[in-house]
């Protein structure tokens, strides 16, 4: 497709969803209410950690109002030995998260739940639920879980042979890093440490979920996937994922902690024993306490560099924080974090830690922010300590098509080099700074992801298009969609119709995650649109009554391929339509498929930050982020990704994180003291979309969604150090903690 | 929430009626703007079974003027308040600390009256009502009485009002000339957010020497605190620097913080000196002008 001819792709079109947003029509899980329909309301473990020795819930059923009560009994049992994959969780975890069973992990984890005619009554209900417990000593931070004496979470998880809260490793290595680093002539060596912190959409979690008599169960929700949550809810209360029909609502945001489930297989439960349609709310402070965050770390990263700037070695520990049970975003620290770089010798280690938080979740770019943060912050140090410019080091440095990654793969065709050009060649490169103002750079780099995509394009009776995928729309794929089925069929981009379908009426679609929607679903969107071309072509040789390869398609019609096909007037899209029935039907075709060909995706950002050394406080004054975008379908959303990844990681950087008071429970858990970023806090993000196509997939496209939050972390500690001359290497670097150290 | 009662009177002596006759368990709660109580209650902290809304009553809406000396009732809005261009040219520290205060949706309903009674030690509006030498007038069942705001509170969320007892109105002192004052608050964000120290000041002077300084601290100690010794310190200076030092270590000891999410004792320590100097330079400039 020659781009200079594109009419849709590379276009800001509207968004087919943002009528219904703006005026408050769009329909998300929280909205939905259904005739009969009751509330439920979760009972939440008091202490960080306890064997729960027996739960009486009589007392709860028998209060007026009361319609039912769940707890892990009414659960299938996973026993704790057998491990049950789905996709990068374990549904033994799951199950267990979703309603504690031999013990509670955590302060706020769900015990039991009741399901009443009011919220209120459910409420007082859940506190009329006797729990019996063997209260336990707790871990919350890694180095009370690592200690030796600590409290173990799960006694059948063992490391070197003994009960540990090391529930795994992952380990990436190339070259030999002993003589790597006997070839360097400078070699810096850090400890870093970051807080948990969370995804902080703003829609907290809800469902409104209906089971029959006969089990068949519809469940109204807001997720990243509708497959996933027909898949855990069929696992947890054992309904065949044939009789559940998972719809999925609008979502208020997820930013990967909406991939797996809290509410639905619960609701399930109620509902089922109480007859009734059971509607599930979480409050924010719910989600604060008991949703996922992302891990807090603690990592050590060593890297040597000759004299003429040639990394040799590198070398990187990570410890992350599972929360209650195991599965640590550890592949995104250490497969991610020297990604960006051609180095010979490299070691990458990463640990997988449980403690007594509540369970991890993903969060944009899992795990990769923490590893980028300590290695390109090291690089920067590396840099100065060889007095070259910290861009033009890692240019040098910088992997490119054919380099043997750390974490595996050989590359093809990627943009990194590109991103580093277009930073050193941008006005804000070179911008003046006042007094105490600095600037920082860091680099990043997300794997992306392809996996199962459904879609079926139909054409409607009056010749339009109506295009079903099966993944819920976070960042826009809706729009982009739209756009490349109008480029495909030559049509204006309003006569196309994008929806996302429902468990029952659309294949199977691996949830959105892993910056893989637009990716995937442009792959069997295009695949089912060339078929309805191959189709309409068809469609016309029976009218025109010559051989199909005779017919081509152009600007939404069928022509006579040349003066040989015969002289037709073109047959238009609305034609062919109206004369379906005659020529053979419906006109429609889907596609379904496990998408290969997804590449990484590499940025690099520039940060420039003011500091009241005074006060402590940081201000990100200007900001830019180059990105390999692949092929910027809409260009407005893929900004909207960097901007929005951008400012995620300013929150992570600056202010955001958990905080535990001596009992072990969350002290922050709403917006007032866990602070991610107001709009007054930020500058405009500044953003540069570098086209790097991606040569496996026919419009180019490479996920955009998370590479974004990768550098910021590291580019505004490094800006700071140039603001200031001060290093730190403990996020956040909140007020107290800057004071602290620049006042020492 | 169960059913609640909301009355709704128009007269200062209905409400305290009502107000007296129930208030004893804390089970009846006086309603302003409702950005505090709404959320105390959406939470579980406040759980009344009586709603009082004052909104209705004449004097504690009312803003008026007395050759200098303004009164504004206790449920004015913010919002109300910022449009009264004169309040703001005579007391732009109060101004500005009540426009700190939450949101543009949120003034549109705050009022000093909330922010006063509901006793945050980190209230914005408290210390520039101090520093501005303002006195509060209540009426409860046993009739009217005046005091100064720095008398107000006894302790996070405690205040010396009697039972039945509401605020009505704010009194100002006739500014003086050549006075000025300030508020400032260290918050981590720019905005949306509780302050970590807030430090309001308002002095005077007379050929080029402090006649007069009033000088108050917030979200240091259990209640904002009026510091008399930074006072001291810079009466009769010139402002020169080791007075202005003087007064930034007064306010330094004046601080009886508590460590928490939201700051250290050091840093709030620390904080209180830095706030105070930037709100008395804010406050100089002020004075200078008018
Ligand atoms: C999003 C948000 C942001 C906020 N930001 C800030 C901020 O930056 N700084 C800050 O200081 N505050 C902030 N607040 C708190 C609140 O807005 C202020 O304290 C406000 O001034 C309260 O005024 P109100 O009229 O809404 O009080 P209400 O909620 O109506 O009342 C507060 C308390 O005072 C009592 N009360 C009210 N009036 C009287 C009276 N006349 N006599 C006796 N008792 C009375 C009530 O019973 C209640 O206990 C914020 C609140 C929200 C929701």
């Amino acid at each position: 497709m020659n781009e200079m001819d594109n009419k849709w792709i590379g276009k800001n079109t509207i968004r087919p969803d943002g009528a219904d947003k703006v005026t408050g029509r769009a329909e998300y899980a929280a909205d939905t209410i259904m005739p009969g329909m009751i509330w439920g309301k979760v009972l939440r473990s008091p202490h960080p950690h306890a064997t729960i020795k027996s739960i009486n819930t009589k007392k709860a059923e028998e209060l007026d109002g009361v319609f039912s009560v769940a707890t892990s009994a009414d659960c299938v049992d996973f026993p704790v030995d057998t491990p049950v994959i789905l996709g990068i969780q374990d549904i033994r975890w799951m199950a267990r998260n979703v309603l504690a069973k031999e013990k509670v992990l955590f302060h706020g984890h769900p015990i039991a739940a009741v399901a009443a005619r009011t919220e209120e009554i459910a409420e007082k209900a859940c506190e009329l639920i006797e729990v019996e417990y063997d209260i336990h000593p707790w871990a919350i931070e890694i180095d009370d879980a690592l200690k030796p004496d600590a409290p173990i979470l799960h006694d059948f998880i063992k490391f070197d042979g003994k009960p540990s809260n090391i529930a795994g490793t992952l380990e990436h290595k190339k070259g030999d890093i002993e003589e790597g680093f006997k070839e360097a002539d400078i070699i810096i060596e850090r400890e870093f440490e970051t807080a948990a912190v969370h995804q902080g959409y703003l829609e907290t979690h809800a469902c409104l979920v209906s089971v029959s008599p006969d089990d068949r169960t519809i469940i109204w929700s807001s997720s990243q996937g509708q497959f996933m949550v027909r898949a855990m809810t069929s696992f947890i209360t054992g309904i065949p994922q044939s009789s559940i029909r998972a719809i999925p609502a609008e979502i208020g945001g997820g930013f990967g902690g909406k991939t797996i489930v809290y509410l639905e297989p619960v609701a399930t439960i109620l509902s089922k024993k109480s007859g009734r349609p059971v509607k599930m709310v979480m409050t924010r402070e719910e989600v604060m306490r008991a949703s996922g965050p992302t891990s807090g770390s603690k990592s050590k990263v060593k890297i040597g560099a000759k004299n003429n700037g040639e990394i040799t070695a590198a070398q990187g520990t990570f410890y992350l924080q599972a929360g209650a049970f195991p599965g640590a975003p550890i592949r995104g620290a250490a497969g991610c974090c020297l990604a960006p770089y051609d180095i010979p010798n490299a070691h990458t280690l990463g640990y997988d830690v449980v403690s007594n938080r509540s369970k991890v979740a993903a969060y944009r770019a899992p795990g990769a922010p923490i590893g980028a943060y300590a290695v390109e912050c090291v690089l920067d140090e590396v840099a100065e300590a060889l007095k070259m410019c910290p861009l033009e080091f890692r240019l040098k440095n910088a992997a490119k098509e054919g380099t043997k990654a750390v974490h595996g793969p050989t590359y093809p065709v990627m943009g990194y080099v590109e991103t580093l050009e277009a930073c050193l060649s941008h006005p804000h490169y070179k911008a003046p700074l006042k007094k105490l103002q600095g600037r920082g750079y860091a680099s990043g780099f997300w794997f992306n992801a392809g996996g199962e995509s459904s879609a079926q394009v139909n054409i409607t009776e009056d010749g339009n298009v109506v295009v079903t995928t099966g993944h819920p729309d976070i960042g826009g794929s809706r729009a982009s969609i739209a756009n490349i089925t109008a480029e495909l069929l030559g049509i204006d981009v309003n006569r196309v119709s994008v929806l996302i379908g429902d468990t029952a009426t659309i294949g199977f679609s691996n949830l959105t995650g892993g910056s893989r929607v637009l990716f995937a679903s442009a792959l069997v969107v295009t695949e089912s649109t060339n078929q309805v071309i191959d189709i309409l072509k068809d469609r016309a040789s029976k009218i025109w009554n010559i051989e199909k390869e005779a017919i081509e398609w152009e600007n939404g019609e069928a022509r006579p391929a040349g003066d040989n096909a015969g002289k037709f007037k073109p047959l238009s899209l609305v034609e062919l339509a109206e004369q379906a029935t005659p020529t053979g039907g419906p006109i429609g075709a889907g596609h379904q498929v496990n998408t290969v060909g997804a590449e990484g995706g590499f940025a690099t950002h520039i940060c420039d930050v003011e500091v009241d050394i005074e006060l402590g406080i940081a201000r990100v004054i200007r900001y830019t982020a180059a990105q390999d975008v692949g092929k910027a379908i809409h260009p407005a959303y893929v900004e909207g990704q960097l901007q929005g990844g951008v400012v995620q990681g300013i929150g992570w950087a600056l202010n955001e994180e958990y905080i535990y008071n001596k009992e072990g429970k969350l002290d922050n858990p709403g917006f007032l003291d866990y602070r991610i970023p107001v709009c007054s806090d930020l500058p405009m993000i500044d953003t540069i979309l570098v086209e790097v196509p991606n040569p496996q997939h026919p419009q180019g496209v490479r996920g955009v969604g998370e590479v974004p939050i990768v550098p910021p972390l590291s580019a505004i500690a490094n800006a700071i150090y140039n603001a200031i001359g001060t290093r730190f290497y403990s996020l956040p670097m909140s007020p107290p903690k800057v004071l602290e150290k620049i006042s020492d | 929430m169960s059913e609640v009662k909301f009355i709704s009177p128009e007269t200062i002596e209905q409400a305290v009626d009502a107000y007296s006759k129930s208030s004893k368990e804390g089970k009846t709660k006086i309603l302003a703007g409702g950005t505090d109580l709404l959320v105390q209650i959406r939470s579980g902290i406040s759980q009344p079974d009586t709603i009082i809304d004052i909104k209705n009553i004449k004097e504690l809406k009312e803003i008026s003027n007395d050759n200098g000396s303004y009164t504004i009732g206790a449920a004015v809005a913010g919002a109300v308040l910022d449009e009264e261009e004169d309040f703001g040219n005579n007391w732009p520290g109060v101004l500005e600390a009540l426009r700190l205060i939450g949101s543009e949706q949120i003034q549109g309903r705050a009022s000093l009256g909330g922010n006063l009674c509901n006793a945050s030690p980190a209230g914005d509006s408290v210390p520039a009502l101090i520093a501005s030498g303002a006195t509060v007038k209540l009426q409860g069942p046993e009739g009217e009485r005046n005091m100064p705001i720095e008398s107000f509170h006894v302790g996070p969320g405690k205040t010396n009002l009697k039972n039945g007892e509401i605020v009505v109105n704010f009194q100002f002192p006739k500014k003086q000339k050549h006075s000025g004052d300030a508020y400032l608050r260290m918050i981590p964000r720019t905005e949306m957010d509780i302050a970590v120290v807030g430090c309001a000041v308002n002095v005077t002077i007379e050929n080029d020497k402090c006649v007069d300084a009033r000088v108050a601290l917030g979200a240091v100690a259990p209640t904002a605190l009026l510091v008399e010794d930074a006072s001291k310190a810079l009466i009769g200076s010139n402002f020169e620097k080791e007075a202005v030092e003087k007064a930034a270590l007064a306010c330094e000891a004046a601080c009886n913080p508590i460590d928490d999410k939201r700051g250290t004792i050091s840093y709030r320590k620390k904080v209180s000196k830095v706030l105070f100097k930037r709100a008395l330079e804010k406050a100089i400039e002020r004075a200078k002008r008018g």
